[in-house]
Formats: C-alpha cells, structure tokens, sequence
C-alpha cells in the first residue's frame, strides 16, 4: 500500500485483522519479518518510536498515554526531544498557537482528569502537531467520541490533510471512512483484501471485503412494542463513594417485557454505577429500583439473579469471566443461581454437558467446555458469556456493551439472540455507546451524561443529531429539534 | 548472553516440574554447603535426607512431623487459593495447643478417653478464635492479614510463655517452665506401641483429602477460587467476600489449633516452651510446593517432614548446628519461587530474534 501526501487513508478491517499491528510496524513499535518500508523516497528501517518521530511520523493510540495528574503542557514537554522546548511557558504559547490554527480549544494549563476524552485526543493531536510531522496515524480515533466531537475531528484532520500531512485513519465504522477519507485499504486476517475509494463505493462492497463469509452484512430488526413493566427506576440517586466514580442524579426509567430499551452514552457518565446498582454490587439507600413490582432494596446480587435478572458487564475477562479458568467452570460463576449446584455440591459432569450446550447453540469456537477463558477471542467470549446469561432464562437481561470489540459475524449473532429473547417476551436494557447497534437494536432509547438521565423516546422518533445532543447533556434539546424537523418538513 | 522471554501461555509443564528443579538446586547448594563446612558433601547429603528412612523407627518420626504440616498446610491451602494471605497457622498452633491443653489439665482426675473431644476441640475453638481475630480486623477494618497475623504469631508465642512459667507450671516440676504431664485419658492414641506416631497423622490425611473434595467439588471451594483469581469477577457473581475470608480463616486457624493440641496432647505429652519447630511457618512453603494442590502438599509436607529428621540427623553425627533444616527449607522456597519464573518466562539466547521490539 502507499499513501500520497495530503491524502486522508482509512484502513479498514474486523477486530484482529492485522491494523494495529500493520501501524505499530509503521511507527516502529514492532519491526516486520520482511519487507520494505519506502518514506520520502528512501528505503529505511524504523528503528523505534522515536525514530518515526524524528522522520515526521506521528501516532494516536486508541489509549491515551497522558498522565493524569499533570498539566496539557507538562504532558505535552515530556514527549518532546529537549532541544524542542526552552520553556514551559514558551511551550504553552507555542500550543495555544497550534492549536488556535487548528481549531481546537485546549488550554495548557489544565490537568489531564478534568479534560473530557475529545479533549484528550487533542492533546494527543498537538503533541504531534508540535513536531511538525508528515504523517499522522489514528487508531481508532472516533471510538471514545460523541457525535459532535466526531465532527470536530474531522474538521481538524480535513484541515491538516489540506496542508500537505497525509493521515492514516484506523476505523471499523464505515460511514465514518465514507465521510471523511480520500482511499481506503481494507484488511483481513492479516492481509490485504481491496482498495477502494470509499466515497464511490457502496457500504455492502466495502464490508464485503472485510468480513470472510457472505453472511449478510447488517440486519434490520422490526420494532416491538413492549408491555408490562419489568424494571421501574424511581428517582436513583447514588452518592458516589470512590475516588472517580460518578454520582447518579434523579434517574428513573422503566423496562418492559419484550422490549429493547436502549441507555446511550460515553463512557465514564455514570453507566458503570448504574449496572452495579442494579446488579446489587453497589447498595442502592434511595430504594429506586422496582422489579416485578416489588422494591429491591439492598438484595445480594445472587438473590437478583435466582429472581430473574441476568447481567453481561462490559469487561469480559476479569468481570464476566475469570481469564484463567474453564468455560465449565465461567458458566458456574453465574449459573450457580439457577440449578447448576445441588445444594452446594457441583457435578462437573452436569456442568460441563450444560457448558456444552451453550457453546453449541452460540456457536462458539472454542476447544470446548475445558477451554480457558482468556484462550478465546473476544467475539467468542462474548458469544459464550451471552449465551450462558440467556440460558439461565432471565425475565430482564441487562447488557452493557454487548458487541463492543466484537467482529461483524460475532456481533450479528448476539444481537439475533438478543432480538430473539426479546421477542420472547422478556426485558432487555442495553448500555452501549455504539449509536449504530443501537439504533439497529433498541425499541426505546435514552442517553446518559454527567449521572442524568435524558428524556426517553421511541428509537424512530429520535434523529442521530438529538441522541448526540443528550448524550452531551442537552437534554431540552428535544423541542429544538423536533420543531428544526418539522420546519424540514 | 541469556535473556527471558514472556510465553503466551503458562506453561503447566513447568508448574510441576519447577519444585523438582528447585530440589535439585538445593542439594547443589547443600552439598557445596556442605564441602565448605569441610564434610564429605555425599555422606552428609545421605545423613539428611536418606538416613533418616532408614528404619522403621525413621519412617514413625516422619509420621510425626509431617502429620501438623499436614494439617496447617491444607487450611493454608484454602486461604491462599482465595489469595488471603493468613501467615499465622504458627501462632494459631500454638494458641490452639495452649487452649486445648489448658483443658486437659483442668480435669487431672479424667477416667474415661471421652475426655479427648473437649480437650482437642478446644485446641480447634482456640486456633479458629486466633485466626477469627485476624478476619475480623480484616473484614471490619481492612487491615493487611499478613501483619496482623505474623504480629499476632508472637503474641500466642509469648501466651504461652507466660502460662508455663504462670499459671500452668507444674507445682511439682523444680520449677521448670513446663506444664504437669497430661494424663493418659488426654493422651491421643498411638498407631503401633513403642512407637510415638499417633492418630494425628489420620487427621492430617483426613484434612488433606477433605479440603481436596471442598475445593473441587463444592460452592464454597469455587467461591474461594474465583476469589484468589478475579476479585471482580467473584463480586459480580454475587460471591460474599467477607463471609469467604472469615471461612478460610476459621477452617485454618481451627485445623492449625488441631495440630497443636496434637503435638502436645501427642507426641510431648504436656505444655512445654516451645511446643513447635515452626511448623506453621514450613506449612507455607509446603503449600507453594506442593502447587497449592491437596496431592502436591501431601508429597511436599513430606520432603519438609525429612527436613527437620535430617537436620537433626547431621545435628548429632556432624556437630553442626539444628539450623541446618531452617536453611535447607530456605534455600528451598528461594529456589521454588526463583525456578517459577519458568512458568511466566521463557530462557532464550540473547541473540535470538524476539518476536515483539517496544
């Protein structure tokens, strides 16, 4: 592959086809087996990071390397070669200046903990900025952003790219790449399988190239309309007691039987807290949460769980599953509920035959009921994990993230288990930050900022732009759009 | 010239060949112990380790020592398998003797054998309140078990002191800072006659083999796994932390407390300053030994048990110091812990070309 300069170049593919590690090469974190790398003309190994500083090459990690605790400007020195900065405060101008050219607000002297996540990206962004490179690379840039805060970046990468620096956009999203990039080389399993302008090219071919199998690509769910009332929230209120946890503002929401109700949100706003409540790991003193009619209070998560409610966090190894050990024995960490021990007696034999079921009817790939946990990949784990929770037959699953970090295939098929659940008459909430799925997904939507609760609405009333509104915490935003629609129509 | 290299995975080889590699490092090392102290490092080898099981009457006193290792290190097995790191079966031992004992000496005039239930469960209630203690400033207070334990290891050595130059000396000892002999209705049975090997050593099997069925069979041994493995794990599934850390604590706390009542109800037959070689400090690295595995401890109590034979072996036909076992059981925990790095790591040449550069 080559980019031209100037050029905004997406590389596309599934989790695990090979972009990171196709860009760690390019930035010299990892040297290639074979090979050649050609920048400028010349034909060089990329001995380190450092190096590819030095030539002009810059990268943004899907993580952030920021320390917390410091200053933009302290961040931003510790990253520069010494010659680079005669001063703090000869650094702090020179950002304002850069980033005053690009139009990102970013003040020099704010810590790190008081920056949302678009803020920190910038500071990533700067940081390379400031070594006026040649060639910016972004690993995911756009997963940890609210809509507006996507349209910003694109904004600054459209500007840079206008400058002559070419750009390399790592991304899974389609409309994104179709937005924003110029090419796009699409990957899997560690090889190239196309090229294509994205602009002239419809989402079906892209995605072609990317999954293996002609499963369809995306499905579209007929709506439902939910019934009786499983899971009421009444004004939740939490005190957040650690360090970074969220307090909960005034929350109250309810889910019905054969409905999808769907929570939006960015990280870190309060979903964390929320799942915990409801899963009784945080003991909830404003008594908020009703299910089935009856009050909660403080009930052990156990008792929940016998009682009907089933739960996948977003973490799957080290929450939903414990990495080190077999998939018999992660479907006894929640199946213990519901029959899989005899009075505290466990028969392997019956575990395992159980375990087996789940992997066959989600089609797990794995070795089978002795596999460790952590020797599965994401999107199988996940499959297992959803499966075991179904199988303990919940009348109210919560799901936080389900398909996060899941390749198409895995993604389609959990999200057909979870509209299949729902059309059995259960309750399902999910806490996702990934718009698309839950659009696709959700009967009812809302959104999550800051510990509140935006209004609730049908899913087809609600226009992308008003979700990314609440999610901002805009929440009178409603009428504002609603009226802009209708003067549309 | 070597470097280490992470596996992806842990290598189960090296699980269990690890404490065979640290073995046979720590007869190098004793053996070049042994020629700088100026014997013949094969003969002194053979007087530690092979004399001793020589005869019957070797293979009875193995039967002694490794029955209290037995019992400590299967409690200390379940404590560390849910990570709650008790360091206190020594101290737990002894409050456990001191109680039980107390007990025995209280009824002098017992005719009947019945007397041994109250008197060895006392032993188990005075371990289980030692380490209960322990839980509790945990649970209510957070407060790190490996201090409070070891601190509290010293308070049950010096208890004891006081009660066998107090209140229990024998008013018809000369004075000697030791307990009246127990009466032979407080005596546990022995196995053969003429021989000191009791029914202790029943218990020590029956314990092993018990925490063995809780661990891999039951609710409660799961909890205590995934606990040891993934606290947030243990916490979403709804698994009580606090009820878990009291369990481990008071299950090893009383097996320790059986194994004190069992040394001085046993083989010493009263209370005497020091009533345990440290016992309950061997246990833990008969537990990291033995792969924190109820088969792997039986065999590792064992190798300890030859220890402390052994070193009373070259004690008495080498003149050198008992301390001798102490530094064979250290040279082999630093071994075990130095040769576990294999489990994680890999040894390759230097000049090898490693997968990953950062």
């Amino acid at each position: 592959m080559s980019i031209r300069s100037g050029e905004i170049h997406a590389i596309l593919g599934e989790n695990g086809a090979g972009k990171s590690t196709l860009m760690k090469i390019i930035y010299g974190v990892i040297k290639p087996d074979t090979g050649q790398i050609i920048w400028q003309n010349k034909e060089l190994a990329i001995k380190g990071p450092a190096h590819a500083r030095q030539l002009g090459i810059g990268m943004v990690f899907q993580h952030f390397s920021l320390f917390e605790s410091l200053t933009v400007a302290e961040n931003i020195a510790l990253s520069l070669p010494e010659e680079n900065f005669p001063s703090l405060s000869e650094l702090s101008k020179k950002i304002i200046a850069i980033s005053q050219q690009y139009g990102m607000e970013l003040d020099p002297d704010r810590h790190i903990y008081s920056l949302s996540v678009g803020e920190q990206q910038r500071v990533e962004i700067v940081r390379c900025l400031l070594q006026n490179i040649s060639l910016l690379i972004l690993d995911e840039p756009t997963s940890v952003l609210t809509p507006v805060e996507v349209d910003n970046l694109f904004k600054i990468l459209r500007l840079l790219a206008s400058q002559g620096c070419s750009i390399l956009f790592i991304s899974h999203k389609l409309s994104e790449v179709q937005a924003l990039c110029d090419n796009a080389t699409i990957l899997r399993a560690g090889k190239i399988t196309g090229t294509c302008e994205p602009k002239n090219t419809t989402t079906e071919n892209i995605a072609r190239m990317m999954v293996a199998d002609d499963s369809a690509i995306s499905h579209s769910y007929p709506r439902a309309q939910g019934k009786a009332i499983v899971l009421q929230v009444e004004r939740l209120n939490y005190q957040a007691s650690a360090a970074f946890a969220i307090p909960l503002t005034d929350i109250s929401f309810e889910v019905r039987a054969g409905e999808i109700f769907g929570i939006a949100g960015v990280a870190g706003n309060g979903q964390a807290e929320l799942l915990k409540l409801l899963t009784g790991e945080f003991i909830d003193h404003s008594d908020a949460i009703i299910y089935k009619g009856k009050r909660l209070g403080c009930l052990p998560p156990s008792e929940r769980r016998r009682q009907g409610i089933a739960t996948v966090p977003e973490e799957r190894l080290g929450r939903s599953a414990v990495p080190g050990m077999t998939l018999a024995e992660n479907n006894l960490l929640t199946g213990y509920t519901k029959g899989l021990s005899n009075r505290g007696w466990l028969n392997w034999q019956t575990i395992r035959r159980h375990t087996d079921e789940i992997l066959q009817s989600c089609k797990v790939k794995s070795s089978g009921s002795q596999a460790q946990a952590r020797s599965l990949s994401g999107g199988n784990l996940q499959k297992f994990i959803i499966g075991r929770e179904i199988s303990q037959q919940p009348d109210l699953l919560i799901c936080s993230h389900p398909t996060w970090g899941v390749d198409i295939g895995a993604a389609n098929l959990i999200r057909d288990e979870l509209i299949a659940l729902r059309d059995a008459g259960k309750a399902i909430l999910v806490i996702s930050e990934d718009i698309d799925e839950l659009y696709q997904m959700c009967d009812r939507l809302c959104a999550i900022c800051h510990g509140h609760l935006s209004p609730v609405g049908n899913t087809d009333d609600i226009s992308i732009n008003l979700l990314g509104q609440w999610m901002t915490g805009e929440f009178n935003a409603i009428e504002a759009v609603t009226e802009l629609a209708d003067s549309h129509a | 010239m070597l470097r280490l290299e992470a596996r992806r995975h842990d290598s189960t080889l090296m699980a269990l060949v690890s404490p065979l590699i640290a073995t046979a490092l720590t007869l190098v090392a004793g053996s070049i112990l042994f020629s700088l102290l100026g014997h013949s490092p094969g003969r002194a080898l053979y007087t530690f380790f092979i004399a001793p099981l020589s005869d019957l009457y070797g293979w009875t006193e193995l039967g002694v020592k490794v029955a209290p290792l037995m019992l400590c290190a299967a409690g200390l097995n379940m404590c560390y398998q849910a990570k709650v790191w008790n360091i206190g079966a020594e101290g737990q031992l002894v409050i456990g003797a001191l109680a039980g004992g107390y007990v025995g000496l209280m009824f002098p005039d017992t005719q009947t054998h019945w007397m041994l239930v109250p008197v060895l469960g006392f032993g188990i209630l005075g371990g289980m309140a030692w380490a209960g203690l322990a839980a509790w400033l945990k649970t209510r207070f957070n407060t790190n078990e490996i201090l409070t334990t070891i601190m509290m290891n010293y308070i049950a050595l010096y208890g004891l002191l006081y009660a066998v130059h107090g209140p229990l000396k024998d008013p018809n000892g000369y004075n000697f800072p030791e307990s009246a002999q127990f009466s032979e209705f407080v005596t546990l049975p022995v196995l053969f006659p003429d021989y000191r090997i009791n029914i202790s050593i029943l218990f020590g099997l029956f314990a092993l083999a018990a925490s063995w069925i809780v661990l891999n069979r039951t609710l409660p041994g799961f909890q205590m796994r995934v606990l040891g493995q993934d606290q947030s794990a243990a916490a979403f599934a709804g698994f009580n932390q606090n009820r878990i850390v009291w369990s481990v604590m008071l299950v090893s706390g009383g097996l320790a407390g059986l194994a004190g009542i069992c040394e001085v109800a046993g083989s010493i037959g009263q209370l005497v300053p020091q009533i345990s070689p440290g016992y309950g400090y061997t246990a833990i690295i008969v537990v990291f030994l033995g792969r924190m595995s109820p088969i792997g401890i039986f065999f590792a109590s064992i190798l300890l048990g030859i220890t402390y034979l052994g070193g009373e072996m070259v004690q008495m036909n080498f003149n050198l110091p008992k301390s001798i076992t102490g530094l064979f059981q250290g040279m082999l925990l630093f071994f075990l812990l130095a040769s576990d790095i294999l489990i994680h790591y890999r040894i390759l040449p230097a000049n090898r070309a490693s997968r990953v550069h950062s």
